[in-house]
């Protein structure tokens, strides 16, 4: 019975990493800021998925609050980069009246 | 029998993220891109959670499962938002409109 969550830890090892492996390459050639931004965000989202599994894989329960900081972190890290994106014009534009 | 859906969930979930890394290479603007990454990473991580959560079967770990998928379904879509209304205002033109003016609201920006 144990074969088949093993098993299934893995193969979600596998695409979890794929995931991020993605990620990381959307990081690398994203045109525009706001693209790094979702990428990270994307990213944050599937190591908490990898958090998870790594608890299953180690029964160790302690990775979980592993994944609640990151969740609240990756949050922290989001806002504030999308806030940095947005002022940036409004401070390019400002800066040019001054 | 607990094992095995929680095999499944965890297979499930897996694929999600997948389909959601998938996404994030392939779709072509940062606005569908911002969609793979909170809906469908998010379905991931939760069927994921809830996996560990019935593997475990203990209070403490199901009470920490559930506040990380309320936290993640509370988070994401605050973050899309500010991230979609940022590359809005930088002026990023949503893919399939032609050309003309791109549709900024000018009146906030300037």
């Amino acid at each position: 019975m144990t074969d088949i969550l093993d098993i299934a830890v893995m193969a979600g090892f596998v695409m979890v990493f794929i995931a991020v492996g993605l990620a990381v390459l959307r990081l690398a050639v994203g045109p525009t800021l706001p693209d790094r931004v979702v990428a990270l965000d994307m990213m944050t989202l599937a190591i908490v998925a990898f958090c998870a599994l790594a608890a299953i894989r180690t029964g160790e329960a302690a990775f979980l609050d592993v994944a609640l900081v990151l969740a609240l972190v990756g949050f922290l890290a989001t806002v504030a980069l999308a806030r940095f994106a947005e002022r940036q014009k409004l401070r390019g534009q400002n800066g040019e009246d001054e | 029998m607990v094992t095995v859906i929680a095999a499944i969930l965890v297979l499930l979930g897996g694929v999600f993220t997948a389909v959601a890394g998938i996404g994030i290479l392939r779709l072509p603007d940062v606005y569908m891109r911002m969609h793979a990454a909170t809906k469908v990473g998010t379905l991931g991580s939760g069927l994921i959670l809830v996996g560990v959560g019935l593997h475990f079967a203990d209070p403490g770990v199901v009470l920490r499962c559930v506040l990380i998928f309320v936290f993640l379904m509370l988070t994401s879509p605050i973050g899309a938002h500010m991230i979609g209304r940022a590359a809005l205002r930088i002026g990023i033109v949503p893919w399939g409109i032609a050309t003309g003016e791109p549709p900024v609201e000018k009146g906030k920006a300037d």
